[in-house]
């Protein structure tokens, strides 16, 4: 720096002189202490370039030294089959020097966080997937049973970052097996509330019961149990604003409500200005010792449908949910690693009134599943589920309808067994006894889920 | 009525947190827990989210560590991606602004420690790489004397009504560990080179600290269990080149190294890793003299 504005100085004092020659009226003393000085000037420079070129110098040899010494302390080693080869032996390293403080580490610089999850299934079942029915619930789009065969079950890719100090954006894609494109999830979060609150406006599933708000490549089984299915099409999300408030408490209190559109199942067509669903929700939890853990819920989902047309089936009026959930997790000392226990079930009780293809209706549901998976041991785990679903007697108009349970209580047995390659590859074989319909049918999904991209954090 | 009584409720929520005049610290690790201890005295109050007996690296956001992370002042946790698979949900749930990234309150002791074992290349067909580096700083006593400072510095920057005692208690601190750690390089001096097999690649910072040698680890990639083949080859090395123990973390499972201990005829030691980890393990001081006696107990004639 200092040689840079020397250099400047001799410059400028250059100009000037060649600027004062032509004009004689500097005296020669003056020409003479002007020469003087650039010539200290230049001595000045000289010195502190031969000084500039003796530390390059200098720096050059020790890094050809450091850079020997490097390939001293480790040699490569000629390996015939990489394969065979045993982690090679670590070589005590020089005691660690104090690091300049780095920033912590954020998920990727700038660029947002890209995930993708890819789900792909083989499914046999004895009956035709595509006429599966079950008596007294009308389905949404999403809750049939998966096709026969090879298919590619939903793709995710998923983009999240933080827009500002003040809140975070998050996108999630999926691509359907039948090369359509939906928008699953894309809102922006709050992430500097204070009083612990926290909202998130924009399309999101609902915190209503428990594996709602997970995505299906996160839940334990395959496919959704039965009270999901023909109670929330598999899953409530919609178009909307939830917000949530976290109690100051010893334990784990939060409160949540929601506001939305209403387009969603068993919603439908977006009633009262698009404001056509509500939601509220309560989730308690905590730790009941070392080893195990629980997370209580009870929300209520209101929806309104006008003209919700199902498979031909129109109904307007509307819908109200209620569910209450129960999770408990156990591991020795909390220690997951090697094996542990999830136990969950929830209870689901709803009510629909209004007008079913013209015809009045008031007619109550309720439905349940439990479900429990086993870690045996690392990578491999077992679950058993059983879920059911019962409805009201139809009005007499409406026998043989949809509506009509023909007097069988639809329910389904499941067995699954899992495999992780890691905690990114999981493989699982899912045999399922649906007895939902009137006949029994036999069914098996074999299905991979991986994930790419950034380590994402799970949720209870 | 319903309202009134709603803002007398958050008012004295609001008036109960600030009455709070100790600094509430969450910490990820026990040790971190442990030297947040040290440096805060009676002035901080510390929850550790996780126990010696737990992996750090899965660790579940359950609903209890959410509830703690919302009262907190501020995070004391390893980074460098330890903590990837559950901090940031817990962060997020908590609802805390004080504990986002980037914020003072969010305190990640890698940070101010030359990281040992940064990949070359990121590839999860490596294992369970860490992009930062190894994140198991703590298993070298002069990691925790570097993170002290900026820790208590830290302290001072969040609640600066007590930065002398903060001061103070790190200069009180400094001055006791580095005494201990003369005692323990010193007590360590005969297991200098000694050859060791190790179950997880968590150990660099201590094989760099006492100068042991590692001779094979139990994992064909980090956090990939060993299958029989790669044991068996695991066994091949250690008859070329044998150790003089195995060891590993108090929370993993035993099997792998009880397997090769059995065969390779070496003990299978258990280290506490952590404070908490063995019974012995009570602070951050017992934590190494318990961690230097198992390992030279292992090796007596």
């Amino acid at each position: 720096m200092r040689t840079s504005h020397s250099v400047l100085c001799a410059f400028a004092l250059g100009v000037a002189a060649s600027a004062a020659s032509p004009v004689q009226a500097a005296g020669d003393e003056d020409l003479a202490a002007i020469r003087q000085e650039m010539k200290a000037l230049r001595g000045d420079y000289e010195s502190k370039i031969r000084e500039l070129e003796r530390r390059l110098k200098k720096a050059e040899a020790r890094a050809d030294k450091s850079d020997a010494a490097t390939a001293h302390a480790a040699p490569q080693p000629a390996m015939a089959d990489a394969q065979a080869v045993v982690q090679p032996v670590a070589e005590a390293a020089p005691p660690p020097p104090p690091a300049a403080p780095r920033a912590p580490a954020s998920a990727n610089a700038f660029n947002p966080a890209i995930s993708v999850i890819l789900n792909g299934s083989y499914a046999a079942s004895e009956d035709d997937p595509g006429l599966a029915r079950v008596p007294g619930f009308v389905l949404g789009d999403e809750a049939g049973l998966p096709d026969r065969g090879f298919s590619l079950g939903e793709s995710e890719l998923a983009i999240t970052a933080n827009v500002d100090p003040y809140f975070l954006a998050n996108l999630i894609v999926s691509l359907g097996n039948d090369d359509s494109i939906a928008v699953e999830e894309a809102n922006i979060q709050s992430t500097s509330l204070p009083w612990g609150f926290t909202a998130k406006v924009g399309r999101f599933f609902s915190g209503i019961g428990y594996l709602n708000e997970k995505h299906a490549h996160a839940w334990d089984f395959v496919d959704a149990p039965l009270p999901y299915r023909v109670m929330l099409g598999n899953q409530y999300g919609d178009d909307g604003i939830e917000v949530r408030w976290l109690a100051p408490t010893d334990f784990f209190l939060e409160f949540g409500a929601e506001w939305y559109r209403g387009d969603s199942f068993p919603a439908g067509n977006a009633d009262d200005n698009g404001s056509g669903t509500i939601a509220a929700f309560v989730h308690s939890g905590g730790d009941i010792d070392d080893s195990s853990s629980f997370l209580a819920g009870l929300s209520f989902l209101h929806t309104k449908a006008l003209d919700r047309d199902t498979g031909g089936d129109v109904f307007t009026g509307s819908d109200g949910l209620g569910i209450a959930s129960l999770v408990y997790k156990w591991a020795p000392n909390g220690n997951a690693t090697v094996t542990n226990l999830v136990v969950n079930g929830e209870y689901f009780f709803g009510h629909e009134d209004g007008t079913f293809n013209g015809v009045p209706v008031d007619y109550a549901r309720t439905g349940f599943y439990v479900q429990g998976v086993y870690q045996f041991m690392p990578r491999w785990r077992f679950g058993v589920r059983y879920s059911e679903v019962e409805t009201d007697a139809p009005p007499l108009l409406l026998v043989g309808s949809a509506l009509d349970d023909m007097g069988h209580t639809p329910r389904s047995w499941s067995g699954m067994l899992e495999y992780d390659t890691s905690e990114f590859g999981r493989f699982r074989v899912e045999y399922t006894l649906d007895d939902a319909d009137l006949q029994t049918n036999n069914e098996i999904i074999a299905a991979y889920t991986v994930s790419i991209g950034p380590h994402g954090a799970h949720r209870f | 009525m319903h309202k009134l009584f709603f803002a007398t409720f958050v008012a004295s929520v609001a008036f109960a947190s600030s009455a709070h005049a100790e600094l509430s610290v969450f910490a990820c690790e026990p040790e971190w827990g442990a030297l947040a201890g040290e440096i805060g005295g009676d002035k901080v109050s510390v929850y550790s989210a996780t126990t010696g007996a737990q992996d750090p690296h899965q660790i579940q956001a359950r609903p209890s560590l959410i509830a703690k992370a919302r009262g907190a002042d501020v995070a004391v946790c390893t980074g460098a991606e330890l903590e990837i698979g559950w901090l940031p949900m817990i962060a997020q749930q908590s609802a805390n602004p004080k504990l986002q990234p980037g914020q003072p309150g969010l305190f990640e002791a890698s940070s101010f420690v030359q990281l040992l074992e940064v990949p070359t290349r990121l590839d999860r067909a490596d294992g369970d790489v860490h992009a930062a580096g190894n994140p198991h700083i703590q298993t070298d006593p002069r990691n925790i004397l570097i993170v002290a400072k900026p820790l208590s510095e830290r302290f001072a920057e969040l609640d600066p009504a007590n930065a002398a005692i903060y001061a103070a208690r790190y200069a009180d601190f400094a001055k006791r560990w580095t005494a201990a750690m003369a005692k323990w390089t010193a007590e360590a001096a005969s297991l200098k080179g000694t050859p060791i097999a190790v179950q997880h690649a968590g150990w660099v910072y201590m094989f760099n600290w006492l100068g042991l040698k590692q001779v094979v680890i139990l994992e064909p990639k980090p956090s990939v269990p060993a299958s029989s083949g790669y044991l068996a080859q695991v066994l091949e090395t250690l008859g070329r080149q044998p150790a003089k123990m195995v060891i590993r973390a108090a929370y993993q499972d035993g099997r792998p190294s009880e397997f090769i201990a059995e065969r390779a005829k070496i003990p299978a030691i258990v280290l506490p890793f952590t404070v908490g980890g063995t019974d012995e393990a009570k602070d951050l001081f017992s934590l190494y003299d318990d961690t230097i006696k198992r390992l030279k107990d292992a090796v007596k004639p």
